[in-house]
């Protein structure tokens, strides 16, 4: 059972989408629940005046827009929202094609008829189960539908300016330690740093300023610069620089950025 | 690999922007149709996307190329048509085409449907105390006699005030059969098979008990006027769950299971729709005239009105849409 979904284009290129699991839905599915309760009561307010027919005639079409709130609700949302209801929305979930195409509407109207079938035979049992035992998360309506629910918080831009610092590199300017450090610093080390740098803003400040306290103490055990160039440099700063030290082609000197198309990569 | 990783920010950017850009719109406008230039524009920015992707490390960066290129991906590829709804036309061809083009899976819906049929009214002849088991309605428990009688007198006055949420009522229900039906296609079947070999055996008690009882003609009178649109409604239900059980079991088929079940999901959404129209319909009848027995109306007139339905909706389904 993979935790993600991997679709390979054409192209040759590989992207994968992170699968939800059963739990989330199930709250996302409990909030959708609830909005379904409240525009059926919204609904029996609006209607209140057709009570002027008559008792039975207002229950009759109380029954009857309940029901169909309650039927097409999920499948209305899922396709004006792009594979979202509110509860999705809420818990960051989003419906797509398994194959990784648009979402069409008979996909969503099945993948929604087949609840009769996953809700049974209570509280999403065989939904549920399907769920966990099949390999991309799919519950039966999924399966039938080739749809498949991936987590979609993360679909903001990472902010990269925070890379583009632009600021002076004490420690680009000694190239003989510049060199070490390149030479030194294992790959995986440094992508984690930059990573770090990149979602530094999520961070709580206490563990920002630990984490950065751990990174810089460990790069300034790796290459010991001189007391001077380091002495007002906060540990933030300081992996930063270890970072655009590392990343940065070596022919290029801090603030010559070129904009020409077609930059090389080292 | 390591690259320049600002410079290649900085870059590629402006291009990530203006797919971003593109996308949003496409995804807002659906329906739009793009030009030539705009096309090739779209393709070249998808595949600078790709091919970023394929050289960014692992993490932020990469997730948003993934996300980025995952949407792209979506809108380029796809190949399916995108048809508008139109309403008339599904009445008039869509739906009696999809009907007669799955001719078979309701032929077997039928027939099981029937086999519970003599199955139920064999039951009761063999064993009448099985009444109590296979009838889970209560009205339908005592004498057939008794019930024709009661029904005389009271006139179809129990009826007054309530028949419309009566005719709620029987929507609903039916409706949740009739696609609960459709869904346990997704059990390879077997439940769909159960469910209506089920139905048939209720059906079948119910007519030997009233038949035995000498009550044919209140039988007809009281079931013809909205069976004739509701069983069938049931079974195009059981049709469509058929259809589903036949795509994901695919005798003989070089298709995936999953492109199997794309195949069918427009035939099954037809169905559906067309089995909570039929049902609709089916429930005011039952509500606004099955219910009430001669001497209120005459169970002629109610056989009849039974029999004008049923001509008219076999019509309709074998010939609506036909190409001349």
């Amino acid at each position: 059972m993979s935790e993600s979904l991997k679709i390979r284009t054409p192209e040759g290129i590989e992207f994968a989408l992170p699968l939800a699991g059963p739990v989330s839905r199930m709250v996302a599915f409990a909030v959708d629940i609830g909005v379904v309760v409240t525009i059926g009561s919204v609904m029996q307010k609006v209607l209140g005046p057709l009570g002027f027919f008559g008792k039975d005639f207002s229950d009759a079409i109380r029954i009857v827009t309940y029901f169909a709130i309650s039927l097409a609700y999920m499948a209305l949302a899922e396709w004006l929202w792009r594979g979202q209801t509110v509860g999705k929305r809420l818990l960051g979930l989003r419906v797509v094609d398994a194959g990784g195409f648009r979402l069409e509407p008979s996909q969503v109207i099945v993948r929604n008829l087949m609840r009769f079938v996953d809700g049974l035979p209570a509280l999403y049992l065989v939904g549920g189960i399907a769920c966990l035992a099949s390999r991309h998360r799919q519950r039966l309506g999924d399966l039938a539908a080739g749809t498949v629910v991936i987590r979609a918080s993360k679909l903001a831009r990472p902010d990269l300016d925070q890379l583009l610092g632009g600021k002076y590199n004490s420690l680009a300017e000694i190239r003989h330690l510049a060199a070490r450090l390149r030479q030194k610093v294992r790959p995986e080390m440094g992508a984690i740093a930059l990573e770090a740098l990149l979602r530094r803003d999520e961070m709580e400040p206490e563990a920002r300023l630990e984490l950065f306290g751990d990174m810089a103490r460990y790069f300034k055990g790796l290459v010991e610069y001189p007391a001077e160039v380091v002495e007002q440099v906060s540990d933030e700063q300081y992996v930063r620089n270890v970072v655009e030290v590392l990343f940065r082609s070596q022919s290029e000197k801090a603030g010559a950025r070129s904009q020409e198309p077609g930059a090389r990569m080292r | 690999m390591i690259l320049d990783i600002s410079r290649f920010v900085e870059t590629e950017r402006p291009h990530w922007t203006a797919l971003e850009r593109s996308l949003a719109w496409l995804e807002v406008n659906p329906q739009a149709r793009l030009t030539l230039s705009e096309v090739e524009n779209l393709h070249v920015l998808y595949q600078r996307a790709s091919a970023d992707l394929a050289r960014v490390p692992e993490g932020e960066l990469k997730k948003y190329l993934e996300w980025l290129v995952s949407r792209a991906y979506a809108e380029i590829h796809e190949a399916r048509e995108r048809k508008r709804f139109r309403p008339w036309r599904w009445v008039t061809e869509e739906y009696p085409r999809t009907f007669r083009k799955h001719w078979k899976a309701f032929q077997l819906a039928a027939v099981l449907t029937i086999g519970g049929v003599a199955f139920g009214a064999l039951a009761l002849r063999i064993d009448p105390e099985a009444k109590s088991v296979i009838m889970p309605f209560e009205a339908l428990q005592g004498s057939p006699a008794d019930r024709v009688a009661k029904e005389r007198e009271r006139k179809g006055q129990h009826m007054e005030g309530v028949k419309s949420t009566f005719s709620a009522e029987l929507m609903t229900h039916n409706t949740q059969v009739a696609l609960t039906t459709l869904a346990l296609g997704m059990t390879f079947g077997f439940g769909t098979i159960v469910l209506l070999f089920y139905n048939g055996v209720i059906l079948g008690a119910v007519a030997y008990d009233y038949v035995h009882g000498g009550q044919a003609v209140f039988l007809m009178g009281w079931l013809l006027p909205h069976g004739v649109i509701e069983i069938p409604a049931i079974l195009v239900g059981g049709q469509a769950g058929l259809v589903i059980a036949y795509a994901l079991i695919g005798w003989g088929s070089r298709v995936s299971r999953a492109e199997r079940l794309r195949i069918v999901s427009k035939d099954v959404v037809t169905l559906a729709l067309g089995a909570a129209v039929m049902l609709v319909w089916a429930g005011i009848v039952e509500s606004f005239l099955s219910q009430y027995h001669e001497p209120v109306i005459s169970y002629g007139t109610k056989i009849a009105f039974g029999v004008v339905e049923a001509a008219l909706l076999t019509s309709y389904l074998a010939f609506a849409g036909r190409k001349a």
